[in-house]
């Protein structure tokens, strides 16, 4: 017998009670309030997951004339307008690095963020017809539509690693914690995503709010400046907006310095846990109306 | 070990204003919570008199309790918006019960739709491998039967092409292939047996009986009564998302053409707020008039004709109306349109530019044509004469009495979906000398 990747518990959490054989038990029942995560069920379809991702991937640059050349183009051409306009003509600081490996830096993770945001926020919609006629855990579409990110983020990585040798960038030791800072990239991107497309299916407002907060989002983080520029005082503060603290690990991990503080980082990490966490309990309190509404 | 496979217990739902909640802008919210003290107050002053009605709430199953054994092919048959799809969906954990609770034992696995999430751009094995996971098989699974499907379908030669090129005949058959190898314990089937041409019609349903022949535990949801008491030795039939009979098969679909049988030959819906269809179009109206009068019952020897009415929203819309016929066992007898080159007479509104308001269309079904028995029509209003906006599902049926006009030599059995009075010539061609008579003389 051949098996299907169901989940052994239901997606309200309930118990499998008394289990006849190894048959799973599903039971349905009208859920209220918060429920679990149910992170076991989202495990059982990993497969759904990598499919999902795969095939936006895809599709991405399917009948694109330069395909995944964007990939590259995209921060590249920023990186020149920032270099030309805020690192030229303003004349920003930037903590004494070349200033286009130094936007350059921060536009790696900020492409993906950006790009998981606008995504993820229309994920749930655009998969109206999955969510109508097939179970699954909700939460594989918007972590599949982040995800997506992951291979221009890699191929943007690879112009990095070109520009470092070019500038002669040796990495420091700090190096070793960049998992961790693109970790806190995805973790992020994944929280806001949440949020914005749980919201999203209610609420089709949200979709002429991204462009508008993407925008703002960009000055808001330092990315064509540092973070010195915001007084010592508040520079922890600053943390509050997660990817302050993602773009400023990102230029200590890979280039050394940092205008960032260990207090700001700290700080982001918090936010980034809190967001995610509440991201998810939004999502799954939402989840059980998704195919009802969408 | 249990041998119940599906139990369903005072299983309940309940939806907001039509069958779909609709999504909401942040505005309303925000003027709802603005508004809600006064709401409060008014319903407060209110509450002497009986309170809100609840008009705005529709249950589309209610209270509905069911047992199925493993092994046990079930069907679920209804009108629209019995309940039917409601409860393949609860059952399938897309949407969640208001009340009431299900207990499924084993891996299910269900087809509420052939090709679900098949992406045009992708090519066909890219597809394969996707809708496969999509509707639950793990990869090695996909892998282990990719050969198989691929011979189903009869696409090897275009695995690689992607499928927005394929034909909708080849798309239909890659879906129902995938969807076809799945192969759980308990298999939730939703009218996916309506694709494809009638030879593939043909091969699905083969597969089906080989899935409800295995021991496997099915429930089926189909329109096709035909196919449904093939496949399923039981039958349950809902009415208003009530259970009104569950039983062997053959009763429960007699009990069924029955139910329709006290129809009055008209569905009216007044509220252009629920009525079937959606922001650009609404059907008012289907129904049936013979000899000038709305009826059920219907002389073989007259004319029928079917009005559809409906209303339009949107200022402009090219609207265009179709019915398909269908006979008491949910097969297709016709359908036609109101087109210009499939119409006997000119429709002037036909695909004209419609202003806002109400219109009835009406089709004239020759008299003499149609056999007895009980036929039901599905009434559709499309855009652009492709895009269809309101599907009205076995609106309305009637049934066509036999008078005996047509069968003052022959009072047998007279086969077909319909009986069409033809002309019939028969000519003396040659006269024949049979030689054996002519030996025989000499």
């Amino acid at each position: 017998m051949t098996q299907l990747t169901e989940g052994m518990t239901n997606s309200q959490g309930a118990s499998s009670g008394s289990a006849h054989s190894a048959q799973p038990v599903i039971l349905i029942r009208p859920s209220k309030g918060w429920v679990p995560f149910n992170l076991r069920d989202l495990w059982e379809y990993r497969e759904l997951l990598y499919f999902l991702v795969w095939r936006d991937v895809k599709v991405r640059y399917k009948q694109t004339a330069l395909g995944a050349a964007w990939a590259i183009l995209q921060p590249c051409l920023t990186m020149i307008a920032f270099s030309v306009f805020f690192g030229r003509l303003a004349g920003i600081p930037s903590d004494g690095i070349p200033y286009p490996i130094f936007t350059f830096t921060a536009l790696l993770p900020w492409q993906l963020f950006s790009h998981a945001l606008i995504e993820s926020s229309n994920s749930l919609v655009t998969n109206e017809r999955l969510i109508t006629k097939v179970y699954f855990p909700r939460l594989v579409i918007p972590m599949s539509a982040v995800l997506a990110g992951l291979v221009d983020f890699g191929i943007a990585f690879g112009v990095l690693v070109v520009m470092m040798f070019f500038f002669g960038i040796v990495p420091t030791t700090a190096i070793l914690t960049l998992p961790f800072f693109i970790l806190l990239a995805i973790a992020t991107a994944l929280a806001v995503g949440l949020w914005l497309s749980a919201l999203n299916v209610q609420y089709r407002d949200v979709r002429y709010v991204i462009p508008f907060l993407t925008q703002f989002w960009l000055f808001a983080t330092p990315i064509a400046y540092s973070s010195n520029l915001v007084p010592e005082p508040w520079r922890a503060w600053y943390g509050l907006n997660p990817m302050a603290g993602v773009v400023e690990g990102f230029r200590w991990a890979l280039l050394g310095k940092t205008g960032g503080t260990p207090a700001l980082l700290i700080v982001s990490t918090v936010i980034v846990g809190v967001l995610l966490i509440s991201g998810l309990a939004y999502f799954r309190r939402m989840e059980r109306t998704f195919a009802d509404v969408v | 070990m249990s041998d119940i496979a599906i139990r369903v217990e005072n299983l309940g739902k309940l939806y907001r204003l039509g069958p779909r909640e609709r999504y909401q802008a942040l505005r309303d919210t925000l003027t709802d919570a603005m508004a809600a003290p006064f709401h409060a107050i008014r319903n407060w002053a209110r509450s002497s008199d009986g309170g809100q009605p609840s008009n705005d709430f529709l249950w589309a199953l209610k209270d509905v309790s069911l047992e199925i054994k493993h092994g046990e092919a079930v069907g679920i048959i209804g009108r629209n918006g019995a309940g039917k799809s409601t409860l393949l969906k609860i059952l399938s954990r897309i949407t969640e019960p208001t009340e009431g609770f299900a207990e499924i034992h084993g891996r299910v696995g269900s087809l509420l739709e052939v090709g679900t999430g098949f992406h045009p751009e992708l090519t066909g094995r890219e597809n394969i491998y996707l809708n496969g996971a999509i509707l639950g098989m793990k990869k090695t699974e996909i892998v282990h039967k990719f050969d198989e499907i691929v011979a189903f379908a009869e696409v090897e030669k275009f695995l690689d092409t992607p499928v927005k090129h394929y034909s909708s005949g080849m798309y239909v058959r890659l879906a129902f292939a995938v969807a076809a190898h799945l192969e759980p314990d308990i298999l939730l089937v939703d009218e996916v047996l309506a694709v494809g041409d009638v030879a593939f019609q043909r091969k699905c349903l083969g597969k089906m009986q080989d899935v409800a022949g295995a021991g496997r535990t099915v429930l089926f949801v189909s329109h096709n009564l035909g196919s449904l008491a093939n496949l399923c030795p039981r039958a349950v039939l809902l009415a208003q998302g009530e259970k009104r009979r569950d039983g062997v098969s053959n009763d429960v679909i007699a009990e069924y053409v029955a139910l329709g049988s006290q129809e009055h030959g008209e569905v009216v819906w007044n509220d252009p707020a629920t009525a079937p269809g959606n922001d650009k179009v609404r059907v008012r109206a289907v129904r049936v008039v013979s000899d000038g009068e709305v009826t059920a019952e219907v002389d073989i020897q007259r004319e029928v004709r079917v009005e559809v009415e409906y209303w339009n929203f949107k200022p402009g819309a090219r609207l265009c109306v179709s019915i398909h016929l269908l006979d008491k066992m949910g097969v297709p007898v016709f359908a036609s349109a109101n087109m210009d080159s499939a119409n006997r007479t000119k429709d002037e509104w036909f695909n004209q530019p419609h202003p806002v308001g109400l219109f009835r269309s009406a089709c004239t079904v020759p008299d003499n044509f149609l056999n007895e028995g009980m036929y039901s029509i599905n009434a559709i209003v499309l855009t652009d004469v492709a895009n269809i906006q309101v599907f009205a599902r076995e609106a309305v049926s009637f049934i066509v009495h036999d008078t005996g006009a047509m069968r003052k030599e022959f009072g047998g059995a007279w086969i077909g979906v319909v009986r069409p009075k033809l002309a019939w010539q028969t000519q003396f061609v040659q006269s024949l000398n049979l030689r054996s008579s002519e030996e025989q003389t000499r």
